[in-house]
């Protein structure tokens, strides 16, 4: 993927400094899943946010500082939440294994 | 309305693939969705280029919608069937929009595209081909679509009802997790809103919650039944789908969508705006 940092999506023309970001890659068995859902609940369990995966498996949220869950919904799986600290500046990434 | 007029399941958009009375279409917020695949036989709709004004803050006028809808080969007696990614946002949006332009018969599928995908369920990269037609709309229906001043002549008046996140109800964020934030010039919720994510009206895999909790839940956000509602998130897609709960599901009377959203209403000069997770005063 051109661009690629390490998350695998692009972040040319996003100013990082600003912005609390939560990414990474959804894998089952070592693979990456492109089928799945990622939600990102706050700190009460609220739903936030919601992306598919890209075919790579990739995802990401531009959150803010503070603590968040993200659950992951795939065909054929029970959904598997994570947890995640985000902070402005900072890219915070997250492997989620299904 | 109700749920059994406006919405339709997975197995029953299975067994009308191939029943010509029915338009199936695609509405995404992220628009190339519809490319990577799709429900065998729809066709797709661009939020961005075939619903909206190209120059103005506006939708499409009611002649552009018909040259739109002609060009497409949707008909006035055909029953259009939307569904659309992120938990049928997008699609909530066009259905909404639909109505506003008098189309009959629109239905709404229960989970949209995810439920489709989480089933499983087939999608194709084929194009279909429809003949053209000669599409009438109506004048738009103002009965759904709230403007500025009725907005801020509604603050302690009517329900007004925020379905964004917590998060962007209180200033804490400006628009979606997923987006980049920017958009309005202020943060915060118009005095008096109540906050209801639009998210609490559905399941995770994208479905509607049923009706006695979908009542339970607004009741207990302070939503006055006796009451006119107007819903509004950041530019007029996720209240759409919140406008669909209570107008269509639980069929509730005077129920407005406010498009213009906090987009326009948190660039407004000098009107009052509340901040934090507390409704604010009138």
């Amino acid at each position: 993927m051109c661009g690629a940092t390490e998350g695998g999506l692009s972040l040319d023309g996003i100013d990082v400094k600003k912005e609390a970001i939560i990414q990474g890659q959804v894998t089952k068995d070592g693979e990456p899943v492109g089928s799945a859902y990622v939600r990102l609940l706050d700190r009460t369990g609220e739903f936030t946010a919601e992306v598919p995966t890209s075919a790579t498996g990739h995802f990401r949220f531009f959150a803010g500082p503070g603590e968040w869950t993200l659950r992951t919904l795939a065909p054929k799986n029970e959904p598997v939440d994570s947890k995640v600290t985000a902070a402005t500046g900072v890219v915070a990434e997250v492997a989620v294994a299904i | 309305m109700s749920r059994e007029s406006a919405l339709v399941n997975a197995d029953w958009v299975e067994q009308h693939l191939d029943d010509p009375s029915i338009v199936l279409i695609e509405v995404d917020e992220d628009t190339t969705a519809y490319n990577k695949g799709h429900i065998r036989g729809a066709i797709k709709l661009d939020w961005t280029t075939d619903l909206q004004d190209q120059v103005r803050r506006d939708f499409v006028n009611k002649a552009q919608f018909e040259a739109l809808l002609s060009d497409r080969g949707v008909a006035n007696d055909q029953t259009v069937v939307l569904y659309g990614g992120n938990n049928n946002w997008f699609a909530a949006y066009a259905y909404w929009y639909f109505k506003l332009y008098g189309h009959q018969d629109v239905k709404l599928l229960d989970g949209g595209r995810k439920k489709w995908e989480l089933d499983s369920r087939e999608l194709t990269d084929e194009l279909p081909t429809r003949e053209k037609t000669s599409y009438t709309a109506q004048e738009q229906d103002g009965s759904i679509r709230a403007f500025r001043d009725e907005v801020v002549a509604a603050i302690g008046a009517q329900n007004l009802v925020d379905v964004r996140s917590p998060d962007e109800y209180a200033g804490r964020l400006l628009a979606p997790a997923h987006l980049p934030q920017e958009q309005a010039q202020r943060a915060g919720h118009i005095p008096t809103a109540a906050n209801v994510p639009w998210s609490k009206a559905a399941n995770d895999d994208g479905t509607f919650k049923s009706d006695d909790e979908l009542r339970e839940i607004y009741t207990e956000a302070g939503v006055d039944w006796g009451k006119d509602t107007i819903a509004y998130c950041r530019i007029g897609e996720r209240s759409s789908h919140t406008w669909f709960v209570l107008k269509e599901l639980l069929g509730q009377d005077n129920v407005k969508n406010y498009d213009g959203s906090w987009t326009e209403y948190g660039s407004l000069v000098g009107v009052p705006v509340a901040l934090g997770d507390e409704a604010g005063e009138a």
